[in-house]
Parts: structure tokens; C-alpha cells; sequence
């Protein structure tokens, strides 16, 4: 299993234009992806309103979770949509 | 479908062009509610639901472009949400019925979004609008919310909003059909401004089907399915011909010459150039209430400025209205009003105002620092008086304000019975007949079932116009509601006494060419046939016998 952490850069935190942009790229790789907060449940990345439902802001720390071929890969493109800070 | 359906024109005119149907709110599907027993078909038709939703919503976005569209495809991400899908699956295998499992599956995300920030919060409405498609398409009723359409269109409803109406694109509606309302309805009214013919209190529109093509005819009331493009051709030549009789230019005088102003009423800086192409001599009814909606916080006392400039420097005469608000037309930045079980009867307009005075206070400073180096002359006059102590405490307003001529409209009973005290104390009177009739008749103005009670020739309704055009004792008492825009009750209105009448701006000529072709007199002799009279229809029959010269004018 791999994971990242990552600091959320937009100043939208994970909502809006962010979120979306997450989900779109989630929903692209080919494994179970999910993501929540450090010390809680994560939640599926592919669904939108569950991200969202999350309420994660700007600075906060978050963890992305994938398993199997290509994880790393796609783990790094999502934390590349979030950590880019013009998003 | 039915051969044609009756009701009544409101909005004179022709329209043709297919029907869109504005749905109500979307029923709940009932608790308990259970599918047939194909768990996997159900499932596939609410599935199917979702995604037609949201190829719907991504085909909007695209159209749209802009900020619109990642709004729109964010919305149309959460229709095809797979955790939203896997619920739905969940409780149809449960036994649920899709709509009622869609209803269900939403319900948990809008929980969970509804209790966390303000930002999650606001999403619960995406959310709620989202189901409600999906239900629409899966009880096969018409989606909510004004439709799309790249055609011009017919527009049908149970009865339209004002925060419907705001998005209207004017150039896409070529009639209005509604099943409730009656006229003097947001819809008439939205209708009479625009110059789109519309028709009210017509039973069975909303069971038009979608993109059925339809005759409206604003003057008789009918709505035709299917016409020939030959009827369609003979009712618009029958309409231009009428047109073409009302030649008369001019400010609005009596054939002896006896002056009554004829004026605009506009709703903003937007309706500025119908009302100078109608010939309008000035604004009788500017309402401000288009700088309030839709805003959290009030605009400032610059932009107001700007925004009344932009219609004083037009005309040189004009009378405002400050904000008319309250239960029946809530502002976001104020207090929501308390649950009023009739707001109709509640805290609006001039009452709701003196609950927050630093409202109409800047509203006053703005209009008087907008006319300041103006030709004009502004009158400012306040909604909802009921008695002589609002009257003299409103003027007192706008006199601390430096305003000059501060009136108040008639829309109560008690101000018209008691017209004398409040002319004591205001400098001009507007007498509103909508209001005053809804409140003579103790009948909602939205309730298309008391239409009959709306009717502006109802004798009761015309006894008191003529008390308050003769307690206002030689001041200015002018008309601004909607009886003043037809062509034979606003000669009646002239025989009563009044001085001035303010309309939407496309009903100026015919009510021009009616007030030319009969004399002083005449309008004195038809006021009294329909004060004499004792119901509306025979008010109006007897008083049109006096006005011979509306036949030949085809009014």
C-alpha cells in the first residue's frame, strides 16, 4: 500500500475548482484511491461529494491512499493537484 | 390533448413557438415506496436517471462556458458520484423504488453536508436541485428551473416567481401561460413590461407536453395547440391592425384638451429605453427593489446613486418608490421577517423599512445627491401607508433627507377612506391599484381562483379611487397600478379625478388614442356608469357605452 501526505496549497482548501480537479484525476486511475485526514477514517477520492464532505482547508495536511500497479504514479499526480498552490 | 384552453389575456399580443414548461417543486416520493421486484432493472433506471442528468448539466456547462461551467461540471461530477450510485444501489436491493432510493441516497450526503461549514452548507442547494432532476426524469415530469432553450419559446408554469422571472432571457419568450395568477400577477405585470403576450389563471397549461407549438392570445385569453401557420398568420395581422390604429402622439390630453400625464412604470435602468420609445412624459413608478434582490449585503449608497442617475437624467419628471420588501419579497442582508402566516397582511414595505431605518435613510440620500445637479423634478414616495402618522413621518424622511416632494402611495383602505388626513401630510398621492384591491377584497393577489376579485372594475375598488382623488384636495393624485394601463378603465380614472397614469411603457398608446378620442366629460359620464354599476363586468359594459370611440380604435 502507498500513501502521501500532503499539504493542501489552493486557497480554496479541497472544495470548489480543487476538489474537482482531485476527483477528476482520481476517478482516472485504474485502483481504489482514498483520502481523509491523518488521525481519521479516509473516504473514497472518487467520489466527489464525499471529498468535499471532508471540509479539508488551506494548510491542512491530508493523506492519499492507493494499492496495486501504477499507485505510486497516481498518487503523485493527485498530490500534484492539490500542493500546486495556483489551483 | 385538448383543442384549446381558455384563460385569461393579460398582455395583449400574439405569440406562437414551442411550449417549455417550468415545473413546480418536485414531489417527494413517498417513504416505503418499493420497485416492482427487478432489483437490477430498477437500479439500471436510476442509473440512467443520474447520468442524464448529468450529461445535462456538462451540455449546459459547455454552452455556458466560463465560471458557469466548472460550476456546472462540478455538479454534474456529483450526479455520477459513485458513492451516491452505491447507495441508491444499496436501498434498491433493499426493496426501495429508485425514486424514493435517490431521494433516500441524497438525503444522506445533504445531511452530512448541510451540518459542517458555510461553504458545505451552500452546496446542499446543488445538491437539492441535482435530485430533483433525477426524480423528474424518473416520474417523467418536467425538470425545475427555467429551462434552456437556444429557441424562442412559449413559457408555461403554475405561476412564476420573481426570482424565476430575474433570468429570464427577454428575447427567448414569446408568450407566458400560467394556471394560477391573475392580473395583476408577477407574471402579467413581468409580461405587460416586456410586450410579450400572456395568458393567466389557465387551467391545464402545465399538462402541456414539452416543445408543443402554441397560439397565445394576450387580448382573449385562448391558447391554441397546434395551430396552421395560417391561423397564426390571421391573428397577427388582426393584431397589427389594431396596432396601426393608435397613431396618436403626444403628451396624454383628453380631446378638450384637459392634460393627463401619461407616465412609465420601470423597474430599473434597463426599462429606460422602452418607456422613451412609448413616448412616456416621465417615470410614475420607479421601483428600486432590482438594486436590493438577490444580494447579502446592501448595496452601497454610490452604487445607488449611480443606478438612480442613470433614470433621472432620462426623463424630467420622476417618482420612486423606496424599497418595497417583506415577507412576500424577502432581502437576504436583512432579517429574515418573522414566520408571517399572511405577509400579504405583515411587516413589508413602508413597515418593514421602520424596523431598519439606516436603509431608507441612505436610500433617501442617494436619490437626493443622484437628482442634485438634474433638471428634473423627483417626487419619492413610500409603499404600504396606512394612516396620516406614517405619511408625516415618511415625509419627515425625506425632507431631513433633502428631498423635496415626499408622497405616499395608496394601496391600504384605510388611506384611501381617510385621504384627507394623509394629504395633510404628504405632497402627492399614487394609488396602487393591485394592492388596494387585494386588500379591499381580502384576496391574495397571487390566487388565480379570486381572479374575479382583482378585476380593477369592481365598483368597490372604483369608490375608492375617487375618495382619494378627492380627499388629495387639488394635490397630485396620479395611478401607477395596473388599471391605469387599460385603455377604457384609464378614462374611467380620469372621470374619477385622477390626475396622472403611470403604466408599463408598451401600454402608453392605446390608453394615448383613448383619452384623444373622448372628452372630459365623457370620462366623467363613464366613471359614474361604472360607479353606478354593481359588479365589474356590467362597470365595465356601461362605462365602455359612454366611450364610443374605443370600437373604432379596436380597443
Amino acid at each position: 500500500m502507498a500513501e502521501r501526505r500532503v499539504t493542501v496549497q489552493s486557497e480554496a482548501g479541497l472544495h470548489a475548482r480543487p476538489a474537482a480537479l482531485f476527483v477528476q484525476a482520481a476517478t482516472k486511475a485504474p485502483m481504489d484511491v482514498a483520502v481523509g485526514r491523518p488521525d481519521a477514517d479516509p473516504v473514497n477520492a472518487k467520489s466527489i461529494l464525499s471529498v468535499i464532505g471532508l471540509d479539508v482547508r488551506h494548510g491542512e495536511e491530508i493523506v492519499i491512499i492507493a494499492e496495486g500497479d501504477g499507485a505510486d504514479s497516481a498518487l503523485d499526480e493527485l498530490a500534484a493537484t492539490v500542493t500546486a498552490s495556483g489551483a | 390533448m385538448p383543442d384549446r384552453l381558455s384563460g385569461l389575456g393579460v398582455s395583449p399580443g400574439i405569440g406562437a413557438g414551442p411550449v417549455r414548461v417550468i415545473a413546480g417543486a418536485v414531489p417527494e416520493p413517498p417513504a416505503g415506496e418499493r420497485h416492482p421486484g427487478d432489483a437490477a432493472a430498477e437500479t439500471g433506471r436510476a442509473l440512467g436517471a443520474l447520468e442524464t442528468v448529468a450529461a445535462d448539466l456538462e451540455e449546459r456547462g459547455t454552452k455556458a462556458g466560463g465560471e458557469a461551467q466548472d460550476v456546472l461540471t462540478a455538479q454534474a461530477m456529483m450526479a455520477r458520484d459513485p458513492g451516491l450510485a452505491e447507495l441508491a444501489g444499496q436501498k434498491i436491493a433493499g426493496g426501495s423504488s429508485a425514486p424514493r432510493a435517490v431521494h433516500e441516497a441524497f438525503g444522506v450526503f445533504r445531511e452530512m453536508l448541510a451540518g459542517a461549514g458555510d461553504y458545505l452548507a451552500a452546496r446542499v442547494a446543488d445538491l437539492d436541485d441535482i435530485r430533483d432532476r433525477a426524480i423528474a426524469v424518473l416520474l417523467g415530469v418536467p425538470m425545475p428551473g427555467i429551462p434552456a432553450s437556444d429557441q424562442p419559446f412559449v413559457l408555461v408554469a403554475r405561476d412564476l416567481a420573481p426570482a424565476d422571472t430575474a433570468l429570464l432571457d427577454p428575447a427567448k419568450v414569446v408568450g407566458f401561460v400560467t394556471e394560477e395568477g391573475g392580473p395583476t400577477s408577477h407574471t402579467a405585470i413581468l409580461a405587460r413590461s416586456m410586450g410579450v403576450p400572456a395568458v393567466v389563471a389557465c387551467p391545464g397549461c402545465t399538462a402541456l407536453a414539452e416543445g408543443t407549438v402554441v397560439l397565445v392570445d394576450g387580448v382573449s385569453g385562448e391558447v391554441r395547440p397546434g395551430p396552421s401557420a395560417d391561423e397564426v398568420e390571421r391573428a397577427r395581422s388582426a393584431a397589427a391592425a389594431r396596432t396601426a390604429a393608435l397613431t396618436v402622439t403626444g403628451p396624454g390630453t383628453t380631446a378638450d384638451g384637459h392634460a393627463v400625464p401619461l407616465l412609465a412604470n420601470v423597474g430599473g435602468p434597463q426599462d429606460v429605453p422602452a418607456a422613451l420609445e412609448y413616448g412616456a412624459e416621465g417615470v410614475g413608478l420607479f421601483r428600486t427593489e432590482f438594486l436590493f434582490l438577490d444580494r447579502t449585503t446592501p448595496p452601497g449608497e454610490e452604487e445607488q446613486e449611480a443606478a438612480y442617475r442613470a433614470v433621472l437624467e432620462a426623463f424630467p419628471y420622476v417618482v420612486v418608490r423606496t424599497l418595497d420588501a417583506g415577507a412576500d419579497k424577502p432581502l437576504a442582508f436583512l432579517p429574515a421577517v418573522a414566520d408571517e402566516p399572511n405577509p400579504a397582511l405583515g411587516e413589508r414595505g413602508l413597515r418593514m423599512l421602520r424596523r431598519h431605518p439606516e436603509v431608507i435613510e441612505g436610500q433617501l440620500r442617494a436619490l437626493a445627491r443622484a437628482a442634485e445637479a438634474l433638471p428634473v423634478e423627483l417626487l419619492v414616495m413610500a409603499p404600504m401607508v396606512a394612516d396620516a402618522a406614517e405619511a408625516r413621518d415618511f415625509a419627515g424622511l425625506c425632507h431631513a433627507a433633502g428631498i423635496g416632494r415626499a408622497g405616499v402611495m395608496i394601496e391600504i383602505p384605510s388611506a384611501a377612506l381617510r385621504a384627507r388626513d394623509l394629504a395633510a401630510e404628504a405632497d402627492f398621492f399614487s394609488i396602487g391599484t393591485n394592492d388596494l384591491a387585494q386588500y379591499a377584497f381580502a384576496a391574495d393577489r397571487q390566487v388565480g381562483a379570486l381572479s374575479r376579485l382583482q378585476d380593477p372594475w369592481q365598483p368597490a375598488l372604483l369608490d375608492l379611487v375617487a375618495l382619494a382623488a378627492r380627499g388629495a384636495g387639488g394635490k397630485a393624485c396620479g395611478v401607477c397600478g395596473e388599471a391605469a394601463g387599460d385603455p377604457a378603465l384609464a378614462c374611467v380614472l380620469t372621470g374619477l379625478g385622477v390626475t396622472s397614469l403611470s403604466m408599463s411603457p408598451p401600454a402608453l398608446p392605446a390608453v394615448r388614442a383613448a383619452l384623444a378620442a373622448h372628452t372630459t366629460e365623457q370620462c366623467r359620464r363613464a366613471a359614474a356608469a361604472a360607479r353606478a354599476a354593481r359588479d365589474a363586468a356590467t362597470a365595465r359594459r356601461d362605462a365602455r357605452a359612454e366611450l364610443p370611440g374605443l370600437a373604432a380604435l379596436g380597443l
